[in-house]
């Protein structure tokens, strides 16, 4: 017998009960819908978290003052934290290996002023190197200046929605801009950044980083970021700067952060919840298949005087099984395909509907439900084939009804 | 030719054992026509199911042109359903959901003959039995005769070497009946075997040979034109 004539005798017996095959194969659909949905979800969040962290840079490492809390006791007693200073961050820069740049940061919340417009705003006091840290693109001008870190230089660079608040006319740079009370020049206009962690970096004014600690009347810093050299390992560059920080302080009362660190271990959470989802998905597919046993099994006793004739008429056991075969096999791979249409379907409704979130299947995904789907079917179909194949040809052909 | 030789066939019903044949000797030369006569449940069904290799004797040797049948396998014995036996069925047996074209079509479909030289086959095979205007009717769409007459279509597209008819015009009128019956002895002139299962002495009296079982043996055998002395002398008894 010849595929394509398989496949349509058993379209055609199919198509002799189009709503009860239609009925049987809605669970299979539902079930590679929703392994499509869940892992184009769940891939999404993973791909979210890491471009969220990919704006901090890769191979950095953040050094937070911090760890004081766990300390306890009483204060002016040895629980006092201490401050993360431009020493410190110097320290680090000197002593451990590997490091190709670090900027220290202070922040804090000023007002920002010029030709009468006024924005309160996050003011970082940082130096030259945390533009390339973070690879900030600048628009018009140039980052803070390079130069000593002791410096307090009258200059600010400007988020792109800041300078445009500030100077709707343009012409942002060489202008004078009033930073909590100091009157700073703008060397320089941001490119557009965007939003991270719900931080928007284009409402930012960039100062260095000895004016500001003057400017905010703060000793300590916000945090040091600093990057390792390409191919370093940053799990023991994190040690290192930890154990310098406890020789230092006399105590662990900072926090070393890597950002891969943290989307490894998210990222991993968020694989193992999608491939636990998809595999409930998954287990609703075998559910499914029992259903469409069920269907082929109806369509067997009703056949059985159709199954003795084509064994009377010469169909061999092989014939007779991929038959029934054929026909669970069809039923599976349309509804998995009705299955991924819906699936993608909706996975494209949310995307229109929250665009920033890039929910998307993985193709694995799609592959490995459709071929599930189809082996689910097939498995679930070979009992029903089996038992045709079994069918006694006689009291099969006693049945009056084809 | 059919060579049968102490064929059984027993049916275990719990304590009981039934003997549907018990020990058939038949031999059926190449082109003979034969009829199979009988009261219900003497065997004749199912002397006939086992020359067709839908059943198996329980004991005994069948020899097929010569060959043991006995120890084929399932798909040697399909070929040679397929291709050297034509079945025909009291009740037509014809799949609703198929026209009477895709009917005759399924044993070329089986045997793997490629789409377009099945075509020409089934339109000569429908021609055969007068259905060609018929082809694209469904079997509920035609009569008893018709639907026979498709049915025979469909036993004989794979030129058989044996036709074998369980009742064909068991379910017809005279007409009809007439009509398949002369179908079928259409065949066997052309040297097919034919084999028929009847109760009625009219059909079975065309036969060249009549074979009369009664629990599962061969009581009595003579040539077709003697039954009606046969009927005469059963009703002066
Ligand atoms: N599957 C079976 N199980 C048990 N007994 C069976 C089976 N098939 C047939 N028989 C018995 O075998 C005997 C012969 O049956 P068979 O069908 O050959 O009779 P028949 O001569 O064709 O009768 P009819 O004229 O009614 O068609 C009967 O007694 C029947 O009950
Ligand atoms: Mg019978």
């Amino acid at each position: 017998m010849r595929t394509l004539d398989l496949l349509r005798l058993s379209a055609l017996s199919l198509l002799r009960q189009p709503r009860r095959s239609v009925l049987s194969l809605i669970g299979l659909a539902i079930g590679v819908a929703a392994v499509i949905i869940l892992t184009a979800v769940g891939r999404g969040a993973r791909t979210y978290v890491e471009q969220q962290f990919e704006v901090l840079g890769t191979h950095t490492l953040a050094i937070l003052p911090g760890h004081s809390e766990t300390t306890g006791g009483l204060p002016g007693f040895g629980g006092v934290p201490h401050d993360l200073t431009l020493e410190d961050a110097r320290a680090v820069g000197r002593q451990i290996p590997g490091v190709l740049r670090l900027a220290p940061v202070v922040v804090a919340n000023e007002e920002c002023s010029a030709g009468g417009r006024s924005r309160r705003v996050v003011v970082v006091g940082t130096t030259a190197e945390y533009g390339a840290v973070r690879a900030l693109r600048v628009r018009t001008g140039r980052f803070l200046s390079p130069g000593s870190w002791d410096e307090s230089r009258p200059e600010v660079v400007l988020g792109k929605t800041l300078a445009t608040e500030l100077f709707p006319e343009g012409g942002a740079l060489g202008q004078l801009v009033r930073v909590g009370g100091w009157r700073l020049r703008v060397i320089g206009v941001l490119a557009r950044q965007g939003t991270t962690f719900g931080f928007d970096l284009d409402q930012v004014a960039f100062i260095p980083v000895r004016t500001a600690m003057t400017m905010f009347n703060k000793t300590s810093l916000f945090r040091v970021v600093l990057q390792s050299r390409a191919g370093s390992d940053m799990h023991l560059a994190e040690q290192r700067v930890r154990r310098l920080m406890i020789e230092r302080h006399g105590e662990e009362d900072v926090t070393v952060a890597t950002p891969e660190a943290i989307v490894d271990t998210l990222g991993g959470i968020l694989d193992a919840l999608t491939l636990a989802l998809a595999g409930i998905a998954a287990i609703s597919l075998l559910v499914a298949g029992i259903g469409i046993m069920n269907v082929m099994l109806v369509s067997v006793s009703e056949r059985t005087a159709e199954i003795g004739l084509l064994k009377a008429i010469g169909a061999n056991h092989r014939q007779v099984l991929a038959l029934f075969l054929a026909e669970a096999a069809i039923l599976s791979l349309a509804g998995g395909l009705l299955g991924l249409g819906v699936g993608l379907g909706l996975v494209k409704l949310l995307v229109t509907l929250a665009p920033t979130f890039p929910a998307a299947p993985p193709s694995w995904a799609i592959l490995s439900a459709l071929l599930l789907s189809l082996s689910t079917g097939v498995a679930f179909g070979w009992l029903p084939a089996r038992r045709a194949v079994g069918l006694d040809p006689i009291a099969a052909l006693a049945k009056e009804v084809l | 030719m059919i060579e049968l030789e102490d064929i059984w066939r027993t049916y275990q019903l719990g304590d009981t054992t039934l003997h549907a044949l018990a020990g058939i000797d038949e031999t059926i030369q190449d082109g003979e026509h034969v009829a199979i006569m009988g009261p219900s449940g003497s065997g004749k069904s199912t002397l006939l199911n086992i020359i067709g290799l839908l059943d198996r004797p329980t004991r005994g040797t069948y020899r097929l042109d010569g060959r043991a049948v006995g120890g084929l396998d399932d798909d040697a014995l399909a070929a040679i359903r397929r291709r050297g036996i034509g079945y025909v069925f009291q009740s037509y047996h014809l799949i609703e959901r198929l026209d009477a074209r895709g009917n005759v079509e399924l044993p070329l479909i089986l045997d793997g003959v490629a789409p377009r030289e099945r075509r020409g086959r089934v339109e000569a095979a429908l021609e055969a039995v007068g259905l060609a205007e018929r082809a694209d009717h469904r079997p509920s769409e035609l009569s008893g005769g018709q639907r026979q007459r498709v049915a025979i279509a469909r036993a004989t597209i794979l030129n058989p070497r044996v036709i074998l008819a369980d009742e064909p015009t068991g379910n017809l009128d005279s007409s009809s009946g007439e009509q398949v019956l002369a179908l079928l002895e259409g065949f066997r002139a052309r040297g097919l075997t034919l084999i028929l299962v009847t109760h009625d002495p009219a059909v079975a009296r065309r036969a060249e040979r009549v074979i009369i079982l009664r629990d599962g043996r061969v009581v009595r055998r003579m040539p077709g034109r003697e039954l009606q002395d046969l009927e005469r002398a059963l009703a002066g008894e």
